[in-house]
């Protein structure tokens, strides 16, 4: 069993290469691994509830953990109650601690 | 057992968020006793070109001092002061790269190197993260 961290970057109204990312992830959770998503930059736009065309629904049902940076949170004046609630916020120092974990595999998108 | 991260960057200064986040994370790596590499491809080898100066705004007419305006150089910098023993933080750019663009004028600390140095680098981390351009 391996570790996986991505981390999305990409906005999913700009990129729809986010899905694909989202098959990836949960694809490799069901096949055992650790896999956590990390929400950066206009990645974060996908966190909000109202976003329709987010993938998060897919990460949730399959079990990847979604953490989505708290400063590009802030940035762009998202309120906490616009939140996916399975989707918890996290800062670029859990991030360090995810991708130097012993079996981790970072992936930036 | 100590911590070695391995970034590598590859977007010009002002280009995308990325390198913001990327500096966020050697930062944090660094203020964790976490030692960095970074080495810096194509247009990311002009992050740390000595003769960027900060600007006013004429739009908004501001001064320089008013203006505060960040230089990647200046970003550099700093994250090098605070690697400076341990953590270490080694920043490497392409040779290559660095001759294509002219950017050979660089901050104190900087060092030249090549692909074969970013395998070496990589291959002694405990994790690499590629920020490529797309």
């Amino acid at each position: 069993m391996s570790n996986y961290v991505f981390i999305e970057s990409r906005d999913p109204f700009e990129s729809a290469d986010t899905s694909f990312l989202a098959d990836t992830a949960a694809s490799l959770k069901k096949r055992g691994n650790n896999v956590t998503v990390f929400l950066v930059q206009n990645g974060v736009l996908a966190a909000r509830r109202q976003a329709r065309k987010s993938s998060l629904p897919q990460l949730f049902e399959s079990g990847v953990t979604v953490l989505a940076d708290e400063f590009s949170i802030r940035e762009r004046g998202i309120q906490s109650g616009e939140f996916h609630t399975s989707v918890k916020t996290a800062s670029i120092d859990q991030l360090v601690d995810l991708i130097v974990q012993e079996n981790t595999k970072a992936v930036w998108h | 057992m100590e911590k070695r991260l391995t970034i590598a960057l590859m977007d010009a200064p002002y280009e995308k968020a990325a390198t913001t986040t990327a500096m966020r994370i050697v930062s944090a790596a660094l203020k964790k006793g976490i030692h960095v590499n970074v080495f810096a491809y194509e247009g990311a080898v002009t992050l740390a070109m000595k003769d960027q100066v900060p600007h006013a705004n004429p739009v908004k007419g501001t001064t320089v001092e008013q203006e505060e305006h960040p230089t990647t150089k200046e970003f550099v910098r700093s994250l090098l002061e605070l690697g400076k023993s341990n953590p270490q933080l080694t920043w490497v750019n392409c040779g290559l790269c660095v001759d294509e663009r002219g950017a050979i004028n660089v901050i104190d600390g900087v060092k030249r190197g090549s692909p074969a140095d970013f395998l070496k680098m990589a291959s002694e981390s405990t994790n690499t993260l590629v920020i490529p351009t797309r």
